[in-house]
């Protein structure tokens, strides 16, 4: 008898109608789960480690202070600095804060060693580049980051803050 | 030369070919289609991670742990961290070992829903292969929400875990749970019964127990030939004491048996993801031994015992003590164990990474030998191979 109905299933293709039937009720009755990239985004969390920028207090001064800690914890090796006391008021600051984008693998140990929350990992992923000399980041384009992404960063420690 | 032996040749299968799942390159003698000896040449990822490690401290060292087995990053952080917990002697919070449950299972998923649909790809279906990615990408979601990368964590830290896990995510997880299982269930209504899928998968590849213990093969390999051997519950680590699920255990050991081994694991998964829910717990998730992890941000901010702390745990690292330690897990491939060798300093002096891929590929020749063409790729699928792990 088993063998019977086994036959008759495999005459009217039972497998396939089957399988047709599933792959019809998805394509027809599904709802889309694709989004048109460029022009619609994936939601990110507020932990997102994209690219860096370097953030300054509200009053327009870096927060580095040049003490190493993301230079000495990255595990790629990928952060360069120089430390000087800067010549208007002596205070010890970054004279070069060098992030080199192709070594980097974005584990997010820099801003989590990070003590006054200058390095961070912000929301931006679009950072691709024709070449490889401009993913070699340095000071400036770092503090231009931090300031053209500031809203959105303050905007992510703020609610992250409680598990930090 | 006799008509016989003008038809042996000598092809080169991979390294860009959409069936060798990554960068493996495969010298094949063929005699006519008959496959007569496969001679794999791996290393074309190889990045020299072991050695790399030897000069990281414990906790750079831990990122690294991501890029091996890439579709299921957690669970080859969770053997390192292990590793160096046992070295340390140190236990987790209870709340920090249910989230690393329930990430490892998911994990399990992740890898699954990459490997059964790309076997079926490599056997001709296409259709699996893109329900099984709207799966991982939600799953991947959730790994972005709690670590703040899609694959790359750095969750599982020694003593615990990186970060707490809200609410929400802990419900957007539950609520993925129940879909998930009808989407398994849709899948295997593709496969499962279908013809092609079945005189493609069944009696290929077959194992039997002896070539499980001759060529060390581990997790779904093993499984599929009938050994009820799974790390979780043979020697539980973690939680996985507390949880209760079952092994699926094949019978033939072919293709088809590891196939169904892997969705019912799916399944299973979902159980103990559940399960690891309702027992998480509001409490610490990590150790508070502050030589080992470091203290919160607010409290670094204000306290000077704390600012130390923090900045000889991400300068100098922490020492775990002379000793040597293996851990291993039950990754979704298979047996993954971390060997470390600790010397009394800040960094480890020898990483040995016991890749379950790396022993299922040398299996790879004695599994094809007399097969045909066709049937390399569909074992090859069915071995489960990501080189990530594999080129270490």
């Amino acid at each position: 008898m088993r063998k019977i109905l086994y036959t008759f299933k495999n005459l009217i293709q039972l497998d396939f109608l089957k399988a047709l039937y599933t792959a019809m009720k998805y394509f027809f009755f599904r709802k889309r789960v694709t989004i048109n990239y460029p022009s619609e985004k994936g939601k990110l969390s507020p932990r997102f480690r994209g690219q860096h920028a370097l953030r300054r207090y509200p009053n327009g001064e870096e927060r580095c202070i040049a003490c190493k800690l993301c230079e000495a914890v990255c595990p790629a090796q990928a952060i360069t600095i120089d430390a000087s006391p800067r010549n208007e008021d002596g205070i010890r600051k970054a004279i070069r804060y060098d992030i080199d984008m192709v070594k980097c693998i974005y584990c997010g140990l820099c801003q989590e060693s990070c003590p006054v929350d200058a390095i961070v990992e912000g929301p931006n992923f679009e950072f691709a580049t024709e070449t490889r000399e401009e993913l070699l980041y340095t000071k400036e384009k770092l503090l231009d980051n931090g300031d053209r992404w500031e809203v959105s960063l303050v905007r992510n420690i703020e609610r992250d803050a409680p598990f930090r | 030369m006799t008509e016989k032996e003008n038809e042996k040749f000598r092809i080169n299968f991979g390294p860009q070919h959409p069936a060798a799942h990554g960068v493996l390159r495969l010298i094949l003698d063929l005699d006519g289609e008959v496959v007569e000896r496969v001679e794999p040449h791996i290393g074309l990822l190889h990045r020299g991670t072991e050695k790399l490690i030897e000069s990281k401290t414990y906790l750079q060292a831990l990122p690294y742990f991501d890029r091996l087995d890439y579709v299921a990053p957690m669970n080859q952080e969770h053997a390192f961290a292990l590793a160096t917990e046992q070295l340390l002697n140190i236990n987790i919070p209870i709340r920090a070992q249910h989230i690393r449950v329930l990430f490892s299972e998911i994990g399990r998923i992740l890898n699954h829903m990459i490997n059964v649909p790309a076997q079926a790809m490599d056997v001709g279906a296409l259709t699996p292969t893109l329900w099984g990615w709207e799966e991982r990408e939600k799953l991947m979601t959730f790994y972005e929400r709690a670590c703040g990368s899609r694959l790359h964590a750095a969750y599982f830290r020694t003593g615990g875990v990186h970060q707490d896990i809200d609410e929400s995510l802990i419900n957007d997880i539950y609520e993925f749970c129940d879909p998930f299982l009808k989407v398994v269930d849709d899948l295997e209504s593709l496969l499962t019964e279908n013809r092609i899928f079945k005189q493609r998968n069944v009696d290929i590849g077959v194992v039997t127990k002896k070539d499980v213990l001759d060529w060390g093969l581990t997790g779904v390999m093993a499984r599929g030939s009938g050994y009820n051997w799974d790390l979780r519950k043979t020697q539980p680590y973690e939680s996985y004491d507390e949880y209760d699920f079952k092994i699926p255990v094949g019978k033939n050991g072919d293709n088809y048996d590891r196939y169904l081994i892997r969705v019912e694991e799916c399944r299973q998964s979902v159980l103990i993801m559940k399960q690891a829910i309702e027992k998480l717990k509001p409490g610490p998730i990590v150790t508070d031994d502050r030589k080992v992890a470091p203290p919160k941000r607010a409290e670094m901010k204000i306290s000077m015992e704390a600012l130390i702390h923090h900045f000889k745990l991400y300068t100098e690292g922490y020492d775990v003590g002379p000793g040597e330690v293996y851990a291993s897990i039950e990754a979704p491939k298979g047996e993954f164990g971390v060997y470390l060798i600790a010397d009394g300093t800040n960094k480890p002096y020898r990483c040995k990474i016991r890749a379950p891929g790396f022993a299922h590929l040398q299996a790879l020749d004695y599994l094809t030998r007399g097969h045909l063409l066709p049937d390399l790729s569909a074992v090859l699928g069915s071995l489960d191979l990501v080189f990530g792990e594999v080129d270490r």
